[in-house]
């Protein structure tokens, strides 16, 4: 089990690589390798030319400043776990890289790379939803910024074009003492979730619930906000009850049914998850609710 | 399809060779250097046998092409007894009963070596949690948690912690 051949290509600029992935025919970008070297393995993939980003200047770090923390597409996925300004600002994003693959895979696996594979399971394009992040794009046209809403197409599908790399991503800023949860099912730690929830809440002085956001993952083509599920929140008081009404909010989509769960078990799963998540959001952000499921 | 130049540092050795892109650095150690102590299960990322340090970092070597070790320093298991003699870790698979066969035992201590490194003294949650990528279908992980815990131990007694 071998990728077949190809032509490797590791340019130290930015300009170059746009200029080599505007050149180059059936091209692809490598990132962290640590889901498209297993398709290449199995000769799911078979490109021509490999254009591979770990050598470009300035696509890797974390920085926070008006009022969004924003990550290069190259940083580490285990080094945004572990970055103090990920779990003071956006800890949803710490709490949901600790269910990304493994050590191995987060030690390589970048979260631009994540994005642009677009897993329908995958965590990060969960988080990058719940946040409604903007994702930053180059290629030789210049760079544009795509809502996170609009970026995923379709089942492992993106607006990408063939010839664009997404360069940093950037997470709009919650009040400091908000609440995040995060949950997923999965049958092994590691494992692709069968579903799962991203819950972010501002909870006011006076315990109503000033914003919510819920992403579910795992249930369709892409990550799903649960909005009727948001709106049900905002400007209630926050208690079991309305937790639980929001997490019964119809989706606006059918849920995926496979080998690996139907979607009525998918549904069933995302109404649990979403329970969970939005009472460990409850939780850290300072109001006690009991265990519900 | 030309061969690319790369130069890779292992165990502490510097290694230059002409590659083609497509080699793996697992299939690099083993064919090129015949470092065979890193195995290969899966070749797609899942199993962890391969699980080598790149730069200090566990990464699965069957989802890295060796052209990007390029300038890298890469530690296998060979490289954790260089003069043959065990590691406390090594030592403390052997003392509890922590491998049967032996296929994944390398992965396994790459793996560990990087937690014990970053974690001096970890829960046995951590353990299981950091082995979840590194499949074992002998022992039933117990005696490898076993050993992880112990060699955690031994260590923190030797730097008198």
């Amino acid at each position: 089990m071998k990728p077949a051949p190809f032509d490797y290509h590791a340019p130290r600029q930015l300009k170059e690589a746009a200029q080599l992935l505007a050149r180059l025919p059936n091209a692809k970008i490598l990132a962290g390798g640590q889901s498209l070297v297993p398709m290449m393995n199995f000769r799911y993939v078979m490109v021509d030319h490999l254009v591979d980003l770990n050598g470009v200047d300035d696509l890797s770090g974390i920085g926070v400043g008006d009022g969004r923390l924003r990550v290069g597409a190259m940083t580490r996925q285990r080094d945004i776990e572990t970055a103090p300004e990920v779990a003071r600002h956006c800890p949803l994003l710490a709490e949901a890289l600790r269910h990304v693959g493994h050590r191995q895979t987060r030690n390589r696996g970048t979260i631009g790379g994540s994005l642009a594979h677009a897993d329908p399971a995958a965590e990060l394009p969960a988080v990058c939803a719940a946040y409604d992040a903007t994702i930053h794009v180059a290629s030789v046209r210049g760079v544009r910024q795509v809502p996170f809403a609009d970026f995923c197409t379709g089942f492992m599908a993106t607006v990408l074009q063939a010839d664009e790399m997404i360069v940093a991503i950037d997470l709009p800023l919650w009040r400091q003492g908000h609440g995040h949860g995060f949950r997923e099912f999965a049958r092994r730690q590691g494992d692709f979730a069968l579903a799962g929830a991203a819950a972010l809440l501002d909870i006011g002085g006076d315990g109503a619930v000033r914003r919510a956001a819920i992403a579910l993952f795992g249930v369709a083509a892409s990550p799903l906000r649960a909005y009727a599920a948001e709106a049900r929140l905002v400007g209630q008081p926050l208690d079991a009850a309305a937790i639980r009404a929001a997490a019964t909010a119809p989706w606006l989509a059918e849920p995926l049914s496979d080998i690996h769960a139907s979607a009525e078990y998918r549904r069933h799963l995302g109404q649990v998850l979403s329970v969970r998540a939005l009472t460990d959001a409850a939780r850290n952000a300072g109001v006690e609710v009991p265990n519900i499921v | 399809m030309g061969k690319k130049p790369t130069r890779v540092t292992v165990n502490g050795k510097s290694h230059a060779r002409l590659v083609e892109a497509r080699l793996t650095l697992a299939d690099f150690l083993r064919h090129e250097l015949a470092l065979t102590g890193t195995h290969l299960g899966c070749e797609h990322g899942v199993c962890g046998a391969c699980t080598v340090l790149v730069d200090g970092r566990s990464t699965r070597s069957c989802l890295m092409f060796a052209v990007q070790a390029n300038g890298c320093e890469v530690t296998t298991v060979e490289g954790l007894a260089p003069d043959g003699k065990l590691s406390v870790l090594q030592q403390a698979f052997m003392d509890n009963h922590g491998l049967q066969c032996g296929f994944c035992t390398p992965g396994m201590l790459i793996t560990l070596t990087e937690l014990l490194r970053e974690k001096p003294d970890p829960s046995e949650q951590q353990v299981r949690e950091a082995l979840t990528g590194n499949l074992c279908r002998c022992t039933g992980y117990a005696g490898i948690v076993a050993a992880a815990l112990d060699a955690a131990q031994r260590l923190r007694g030797a730097s008198g912690a």
